[in-house]
Order: structure tokens, then sequence, then C-alpha cells
């Protein structure tokens, strides 16, 4: 009697377990009945443009393509980006998603993402409007959309009250004016650098900005580690030098990205480099602050270009998807001459399409500035398409914090940096 | 179960001379009671077997594969990412510094609330001073965990109201959460100041059951209020400050959001703790075997305190 009602409880269990397999097993791949498809398309963009504006956009592409329906899977950025690294483990990703140049490298690794440059070769897609893709062994896997560039924010009454007349374009000259700003006494200082470790990007943002600012390089040209050169050298001396003049913001070692925007809102910091998308916010907080965008300044007596970092909205289409061919109908719209412009409109970026143009007369006259240092400038960005790109900034930065709070020398963390990202590039 | 035990005893010599639908039905009903339970119980066992063991399974199963989920064929691998783990200096570090965080964090949690406790449990004050102080005392807990981060990583910003105060006392300003000597201090600070009022409110249920007549008849064997204390008040919490401490160390111990929200683990390294390590290991560096090895060691020094806190529960 005990065994069978063992046995009968082992097969109720059983059968229990295997209908909620089914259950949740089941696949659902997006075809209805009346033939149109829906494709999932998972971003963090649409909290981050006005409300609805981007709904907007996807019933546009539904009205052009009947049978293509959009389901937006929207949330914040942190919480998509473990969405897509959750999904791309367990093969399956939303059709559409929305990536960072830093994710890109890892999801082709794993196959999660589809190689763009056949879908174009499919769609005989004109490849020559996109302003760059991002490619990983010579195949397209994100194509940006929207950029966002980091100039230097430089609040002028601070200036103006520290005796600085011009705004600076050199190293030396953005030292002299840091320390006159630092100098005006009541907590304010002349720059931020944001170090926190739970998202390192002020090693892309405000480090390696100095970098690039001066047409210098991290990588060798087959994209191996470069820490060592004379280049980046001088940058983290530089940056040691600000740090040593006292002319940072206390605190810079667990510094997130907000505070430092907080704290050049609120006229605590004369100087910081940050995303355009902030233009905005900034306004909204401090009305009264009198600031503008400035090329971020280059080693002394450097006249070449000016690399300008940048972040990007990327789109990808995801390999397990069974409608690639509609999913870069969506990328095509999106990619638009019209579309990219009025995409990056709302979103206060520079398109990803060479020959849009985003519509300023409605925005913040900064916004035209900007553009004017981007297109003066090229847009830099190196950890783009690398392999555990956050990593490599995390352990450059746990290096340059040493090197910062006097433990390590800056030739030793370089060399440090140098190992551990040998490891991995 | 007596009842069971009756109904499926029935009489043979009535149920021979019936039908041979008779035994069919018979089984049915068997089969019927017999399933039963395992129905009732099916939505339970159902989610602990999705939600719990097969979550838990698949975690323990990379911890001993290479290059899970980022590649299509991982292998098998032994110890290896134990290994790996086990000499990784980062996460020796956050050893210590978890123990350090969960320990002064539950010590502190057991005095503060027993204080406060002790405070609100007085006759000295009264009712309505009491219940006014007990919403004061509570609000710590009844915020999330990212309001708490927030605050106070305003208040404890090299511009913020601590060190305005510190400043106009003729002190000097300090980077509480950047300086990598008192980081991890004033982090436990903020988790001690989270956690108490839980403490408070539990030690204050205890003190409330503790009879009456036991502080009387001490009284009259004139014991003083501090040998009260000691040998009624304590002895009689036992119980209550043991079960705590055990669950604050194993809660603290999983503490990441607040870390995380205020420190990412830093500066230096010195606020990394196992949860923000394993953390990095998956979704930064997407190394999920050695995050896998990492939470199982985690999971088994949790064990250990439940295994602890259960066998404490039975001897009750």
């Amino acid at each position: 009697m005990t065994r069978r009602r063992h046995l009968l409880g082992v097969i109720a269990v059983a059968a229990l377990v295997g209908t909620t397999g089914v259950a949740c097993g089941g696949s659902d791949d997006g075809a209805s009945a009346d033939g149109s498809v829906t494709l999932e398309f998972a971003q963090w963009w649409a909290p981050e443009l006005p409300a609805g504006s981007f709904d907007k956009l996807m019933t546009e592409f539904t009205a052009q393509n009947p049978n293509i329906k959009v389901k937006l899977l929207s949330g914040p950025y942190a919480s998509t980006k473990q969405q897509l690294v959750s999904g791309a483990a367990s093969k399956t990703l939303p059709d559409v998603v929305g990536l960072d140049g830093a994710w890109v490298n890892d999801f082709a690794k794993q196959g999660a993402i589809a190689d763009l440059s056949a879908l174009m070769k499919d769609a005989n897609y004109d490849e020559s409007q996109l302003a760059s893709q991002i490619q990983i062994q010579g195949k397209t896997y994100m194509i940006p959309i929207v950029n966002f560039v980091y100039p230097m924010f430089v609040n002028n009454d601070l200036l103006a009250k520290a005796g600085v007349t011009k705004p600076p374009s050199t190293r030396t000259e953005f030292l002299d004016a840091a320390k006159k700003i630092t100098a005006t006494g009541g907590n304010v200082k002349g720059w931020a650098l944001p170090l926190d470790t739970a998202v390192p990007n002020g090693i892309q943002n405000d480090v390696m900005s100095w970098l690039w600012a001066s047409g210098g390089t991290m990588l060798t040209k087959d994209g191996k580690p470069d820490l060592t050169n004379a280049q980046v050298k001088s940058t983290i001396e530089y940056v040691k030098s600000l740090n040593d003049a006292s002319v940072i913001a206390p605190g810079s070692l667990t510094m997130k990205e907000q505070d430092k925007v907080e704290k050049f809102t609120t006229g605590q910091v004369g100087m910081v480099i940050d995303s355009l998308a902030h233009i905005n916010l900034i306004k909204k907080n401090n009305p009264s602050l009198n600031f503008t965008v400035l090329p971020i300044p280059a080693e002394d007596g450097y006249t070449g270009k000016r690399g300008i970092p940048y972040a990007s909205w990327g789109i990808g289409v995801a390999d397990s998807s069974k409608h690639k061919a509609e999913a870069f109908k969506l990328v095509e719209f999106l990619m638009s001459k019209e579309k990219n412009a009025e995409l990056s409109t709302l979103a206060n970026g520079f398109p990803g399409n060479k020959t849009a143009v985003p519509d300023f007369s409605n925005s913040d006259p900064l916004f035209k500035t900007a553009f004017d240092i981007y297109q003066a400038g090229y847009p830099a960005n190196e950890f783009v398409g690398l392999p555990k790109a956050e990593d490599l900034m995390r352990s450059f930065d746990e290096q340059l914090q040493l090197t910062l709070t006097g433990k390590q020398s800056v030739d030793d963390t370089l060399s440090k940096a140098q190992e551990d990202w040998a490891s991995v590039l | 179960m007596n009842s069971a035990k009756l109904d499926h005893a029935p009489p043979p010599a009535v149920a021979a001379p019936e039908t041979r639908a008779a035994p069919r039905g018979r089984a049915r009903r068997l089969w019927a009671r017999g399933t039963a339970p395992y129905a009732f119980l099916s939505p339970t066992m159902i989610l602990i077997f999705v939600l719990m063991i097969i979550p838990i399974a698949m975690v323990v199963s990379y911890s001993f594969k290479d290059n899970v989920i980022v590649q299509q064929n991982s292998v098998f691998v032994g110890f290896a990412n134990y290994t790996k783990v086990l000499t990784d200096p980062d996460f020796l570090a956050a050893l210590k510094n978890t123990f350090v965080f969960i320990t002064v964090s539950t010590v502190a949690h057991l005095i503060l609330g027993l204080g406060f406790a002790l405070m609100l449990n007085t006759p000295l004050l009264g009712n309505v001073t009491k219940a006014i102080f007990r919403i004061i005392y509570i609000l710590p807990w009844l915020f999330t965990v990212a309001v708490i981060a927030v605050i106070w990583r305003l208040m404890l910003d090299p511009s913020g109201v601590v060190n305005y105060l510190l400043t106009t006392l003729g002190g000097s300003s300090v980077d509480w959460l950047s300086d990598p000597g008192k980081a991890l201090w004033a982090l436990t600070f903020i988790n001690i100041w989270a956690g108490f009022p839980f403490f408070m409110i539990s030690i204050l249920a205890g003190l409330q059951g503790i009879p009456g007549d036991l502080y009387e008849a001490a009284s009259v064997d004139g014991a003083s209020p501090i040998r009260q204390f000691w040998n009624v008040t304590i002895p009689q919490l036992r119980p209550v400050l043991i079960s705590m401490a055990v669950l604050d160390l194993i809660w603290t111990s999983q503490q990441f959001a607040l870390i995380w929200m205020t420190t990412g683990g830093g500066p230096l390294n010195v606020t990394e703790m196992l949860s923000t390590y394993t953390y990095k290991q998956a979704f930064s560096s997407y190394e999920f075997a050695t995050a896998s090895a990492a939470a199982v060691i985690v999971l088994l020094l949790t064990m250990v305190l439940a295994v602890f806190y259960v066998r404490l529960q039975k001897e009750r």
C-alpha cells in the first residue's frame, strides 16, 4: 500500500512538473494566424524619450508594414542589460535588441546576436549611409542609431569669477583654470572625476577622453592593449597632476556619474566632461546656471583632429529570432534619413545615419555648438566592441585608484593594467 | 489518518458477494484518496521545484563546468572553479570584509535593538510618548534600500550635512565613503542604522512577554535593577536574541543593494563583499562558472547558519 502511494505520488508530481514544463517552455514564434508577425524589441530608450514618442514611431512603422507589429519591452539601462545577458544565455533574446557598444563583443561571441552584414546584404541595404558599424572579425553586429557625445561642460560664471577669460583649450590651460576655480574657495573645485567601480564608465568618459582628445590610442592596430605607450602615460600623469593639485572634487573614488552632474549643476564644480543628453536635466534642475560646452582640451601643441568620446544607442537582431528579415526592416526604418533625424532630435543626440540632420530649431543652442564640435573632430571610444569592456574599465579603475591614493606609481599602474587587459584582449 | 484507515478496511464478508464492478470502484476510490494529499501539496511542491530546486541545481552544476552560458559547449572541470575562487585575493578580501560587515552589524543591531526596546518598555514613559518614539525609531526600517542609499550618500558626501556639522563644530571634512580607511565602517554604520528597528520591535515583543511576577520575585529577593536585567531579562530573552542574531547574520551576508548603491565595492575593494564579488564575476566579467562557484560557497556558509538556526528552533 505504502509503495503504491509512493508510486502514485511520484507519478502525480511528475505529471504536474511535466505540465509546468510544457507551460513554461511553450514557445511563441511571434507569428499569428492572419500571417502578421509580432517583433519583440527590448531597449532602454523609450523611458528616456518624451513620453509616448517612441511608441508613436513604432505605430508609424506598423502603418508602413501592416504585417509587422512591434511589442516594446522597455526598462532602465541596467535592467535591460541584465535582461539581455540572461536572454543571451538562454537563447531567448527578443527579436530586436537595443545594444551598448560595450556588450556587443560578448553577445556576438555567444552567438546571441545575428550577423547584420548578412542581413544588410539580403535586404540590399546601402551601408554607405551609416555613420558607423560595430564589427567583430569583419562582421557587423551593431549599428549605432543615435550617438551621444561627451564634450567639456564649463560653468561660465565660475570661470569669470576665477578670472579665466579664455576657455581652456589645452591641458595646461585646463589645469590653470581648474586651479583658479578651486582658489575661489567655498568648497568649489575645478573638475570632477567619478571613479565608482560599480559602474566604472568614468574611465571611458572622464579619463581616456583626455587621451582620445589628443589623438592617442590605448590599443595597438591589431586590437591588443597598449597601455604603456607614451600618450597613455602622459594622460594618466596629467590626471594625477590634477589630483595632486587638489582641483578634483573630493570623494572621487566612489563618485558616480550622477554625482558629477549634480555637482556641476549646483555650481560645486566648474568643469566636467559629460553627456550632451544631460543638458536638459541640468537646465531643469538649475535654470540660472550659465554654462557652455567646449572641445576636450588636448596636449599642448596638438593640432590634429580631436577625438570626442561618445556612447550609442545601438541596435542588433537576435540570432535566435525567427523573423530576422522583418527585424531588419525595423532596423532600416529607424536608420532611415527622416526617422533617424526625428529620433536623434527627440533624444538630443546625433544621428547614426550620415545623411540625417537633426532639427535644432527647438533645441537648446548648446546642441548646435556640440554638433559643430562633433563635426570638427571624430567620435572616439575604443571600448566599443571590446570583450568584457566593463571589466576592462574596472580593472583600470582599480589600478588608477592606487595611483591617486599614492600607493602606486603611474608606471606600475599602467604595466599592471596592461597585464590585466592582455589576459582578456 | 485514523478515519482513512477505517474507510480502507471494509468487512470482507460484505464485499465478497457484490458484483465485479465493486472492486473497480473501490480501486478508484483508493486511487483518489491516495493521490489527494499529493494534489493538495502539488502547488507548493511545484513552486519549490521550479523556483528553488531547479535554480540551485543549475548553479551547482555550472560551478563544475567551464565557460558556462557564454559558450555553447562547456566542459566538466571538477573543482577548478572552486580552486580559482578560493585562491583569488579579491574573493578572500571579500570574505574578510563580509565577516567584519555582518559581525559588527549583528552585534550593533542586538545592542541598539535591546537598548531602544528597553527604553520603549520602560514604565517611566507614558504610552503616548512611547508610541511617538516607536514610530520615530522604526522609520529607518520602513525605507527601501534605494532610499537609504540615496539619503546616506547625500549626508556622507564630502559636501554633505555630516561634514557641514563637523566643520561647523571645528572638525575637518572627511571623505566617509571614498576614504579606503573609513568606507567599510561608514557602510556598516548605514546598515546598522537601517536594520536596528527590526531588532527593537522583536525584542520589545519579547520583553512584553516576560511575566511581571519574575521581576516582583527578584525585587522581593533584593535584586537591583542591573541584577534583574542580567538574571531575569537576558535569560528570558535569550531564545529571541539568538534567533534574531542568526537570522541577521544570514540576511546581512546577503546584503547587495545597499553596498552596490553606495560604494559598489570600492574604494580599492575595501567594501567588496561576497555578494558584490559574485555579481561582478557574473554580470561584468561574464565568468558565470566562477560566479556559480562563489555562490555555492556562500550557500554553504549560509547553510551552516541555517542549520544552526533550525536546531535552535527545534530545541525550543
